[in-house]
């Protein structure tokens, strides 16, 4: 198996089990754990996480293809998650989607998540963020910003070193 | 004029609040806590012993807290069908996982206010015999997910929290658990599902009501995470004068999320039904008013699934005349009080609290198209009205903003929206994907069709120019 648990990374899996009287239960939470250290979840890393949980693959594969927030390939350095949903579309969320596909080079109206050639960021048009009065918001990995302006968007843009 | 009324948010925005456990004991924190626990068992008139457990959830019931994720349910009540016969440990959820489009009331407060929640947990879980239980946390949320795991850290280190808590024997562990961008996932079976580590396909009720068959099939309370708040205060305040805020049937206060076209947008906390939509949206203390120069068109009134209220409609309203006499009186829909009862009555429903208002700039089929975009995205998938409906609407809706709209198409969406919910589907979603196309549809019929008709005559003249042409150079040759 090509997929190599650090060992902090066993430790806070080990620690996340104890959380709970299923050990199953703990496999959404073992899949962010693995996802914010590698950056996504390989299929070696799926297996990983069945024999750790005594699971089948197929148990971990299927939550995996489930969530919008888990990724089966790498992603950009910079995740850019701008929310679409109606408030954040009221107050220009379109328009700021529009500004950082140009910005980048990506293409506004392809479906899902798109990584630049670079492979430095991906931009995402991402279903509500819960905080429609602060419209448009979006996040850049787990940093979370609001009421951005495309002047904002590009000092943004500018400080993803 | 109404007035804003901070309960919950009472601390929060004030200048030099912090989310540590110091700065929350020093504004008497856990003082309810000890209070709760503090209660003793006593004898009543009729001889039968009341624990504190029991005076506890009487508390609740007497309150009138009805629930403030979306379906306003009475919290006692739900407390009241736990199986406390079952010999199975009793679990409690807070569900955070706020996604209801347009709300953004419980980031506030786990952002802010942690420990509020914490302690309207613990006791929650104490009145329930509780001992193990769950935040539910949106994936989107990872600084509210630390937020909160910092201040479970630090009320276990006070012994609020972990073994025998204060001395009094009682043992609780919270833990945080994190969703990853599932809309499903606030239904609170298809939560239950997710913590279990399944896909969060909602279960069908009956026999899978939580207060019964929940978390590894053992009974199981889930609340929101302002309703949880709340139980702090009705014990700190007792629960009979709880039910003197707000108004009969609708007590307490409500943290009401305004966006969209106001001038000041954001979060409100108000005594529930003492402020009509019209002073949410116009007094300078709340919304401020529309944009200069605009005009009201329509406001989705609690959450993106709630029914839309378009501008100048009128509603009957029940009410007592001076004699106690009940009488229909003919409302405005921005006259409506901001509460759970009036909004039933006039079709729709305050949900989640969210206000979303759309002023005469908005392309009302272009703001469906955008609704209708979310909820096929979301849809779990499990059941087949739900799964393609949702689809089929997006996908009409998505025509008819991208100029291939038909003239039938309004009808059609309502057909399709009309074969959803009513039993069809597990959960509420079916509902929830189907009441704005409904509503927006029957209110603002005239817009979907004139859009789909220009469409229609636009392709039947680009199909009838090239014909032309064709007639004409065959003339000439």
């Amino acid at each position: 198996m090509s997929f190599q648990a650090t060992p902090e990374l066993e430790a806070e899996v080990n620690e996340l089990i104890t959380h709970y009287p299923v050990k199953r239960a703990a496999s959404l939470m073992v899949l962010h754990a693995i996802q914010e250290k590698f950056g996504w979840i390989s299929s070696d890393a799926v297996q990983w996480t069945a024999k750790k949980l005594e699971l089948q693959p197929i148990n971990i594969l299927e939550i995996l293809t489930f969530y919008p927030m888990l990724r089966q390939e790498p992603q950009g350095k910079y995740a850019i998650k701008v929310c679409r949903t109606l408030s954040c579309s009221l107050g220009g969320a379109y328009e700021l989607h529009n500004h950082f596909c140009a910005k980048l080079g990506l293409d506004a109206h392809k479906h899902g998540p798109q990584t630049t050639k670079d492979g430095k960021f991906t931009v995402e048009f991402v279903e509500c963020l819960a905080s429609c009065g602060t419209a448009p918001v979006m996040m850049v990995g787990e940093k979370f910003y609001e009421g951005v302006s495309h002047k904002k968007a590009d000092e943004i843009v500018a400080g993803c070193k | 004029m109404a007035q804003e009324y901070k309960l919950i948010l009472k601390h929060a925005d004030e200048p030099g609040y912090t989310p540590d456990i110091e700065c929350y004991l020093r504004h008497g924190g856990y003082d309810a806590l000890r209070k709760a626990l503090a209660f003793q068992a006593k004898t009543l008139a009729d001889g039968k012993t009341q624990t504190p457990q029991e005076q506890l959830r009487q508390e609740v019931m007497t309150s009138g807290l009805r629930g403030r994720g979306g379906a306003g349910f009475s919290c006692g009540l739900k407390w009241s069908f736990v199986d406390r016969k079952s010999g199975k440990p009793i679990y409690l959820i807070c569900n955070a996982d706020e996604s209801e489009p347009g709300t953004f009331k419980d980031r506030q407060i786990m952002h802010k206010d942690p420990h509020q929640l914490i302690e309207g947990m613990i006791i929650s879980c104490f009145a329930n015999d509780v001992k193990l239980a769950y935040i539910y946390i949106r994936g989107e949320m990872p600084e509210g997910a630390k937020i909160l795991n910092r201040a479970i850290k630090e009320a276990h280190a006070k012994n609020f929290l972990g073994k025998n808590i204060l001395g009094t024997g009682y043992d609780l562990e919270i833990y945080v658990h994190r969703g990853a961008g599932a809309y499903i996932c606030g239904e609170e079976t298809g939560l239950i599902e997710s913590l279990e580590g399944k896909r969060p396909y909602p279960r069908i009720k009956p026999p899978y009501f939580p207060a019964v068959l929940g978390l590894w099939m053992c009974p199981t309370i889930v609340n929101n995470v302002e309703t949880l708040c709340n139980v702090k205060h009705i014990v700190a305040m007792g629960g009979a004068e709880f039910a003197k805020l707000g108004t009969p049937n609708n007590t307490g206060t409500r943290i009401v999320s305004l966006s969209g076209h106001v001038k000041k947008p954001g979060y409100y906390e108000i005594e529930v039904g003492k402020a009509t939509l019209r002073e949410l949206l116009f007094d300078k203390n709340f919304g401020g008013g529309l944009l200069d120069g605009r005009q009201l068109k329509a406001i989705i009134p609690g959450g993106s699934s709630s029914k839309v209220l378009k501008a100048g409609e009128k509603f009957k309203l029940k009410k007592k005349d001076a004699e106690g006499k009940e009488i229909l009186v003919e409302t405005d829909m921005l006259d409506l009080p901001y509460d759970f009862d009036s909004l039933a009555q006039a079709g729709t429903m305050s949900g989640s609290s969210a206000i979303i208002v759309m002023d005469d700039s908005v392309d009302i089929v272009g703001a469906l198209a955008n609704l209708s975009e979310f909820y096929a995205h979301e849809s779990c998938g499990q059941c087949t009205p739900c799964r393609e409906g949702s689809l089929w609407m997006n996908k009409t809706l998505h025509r008819l903003t991208h100029g291939e709209g038909r003239t039938q198409d309004a009808d059609y969406l309502v057909k399709i929206a009309d074969n959803i919910p009513g039993g069809r589907t597990i959960c509420a979603f079916g509902e929830a994907c189907s009441w704005p196309v409904q509503s927006f549809v029957a209110k603002f019929k005239d817009e979907f069709v004139a859009k789909g008709a220009a469409d229609e005559a636009r392709r039947a003249k680009e199909t009838a120019a090239p014909a032309e042409q064709k007639h004409l150079e065959a003339a000439h040759h």
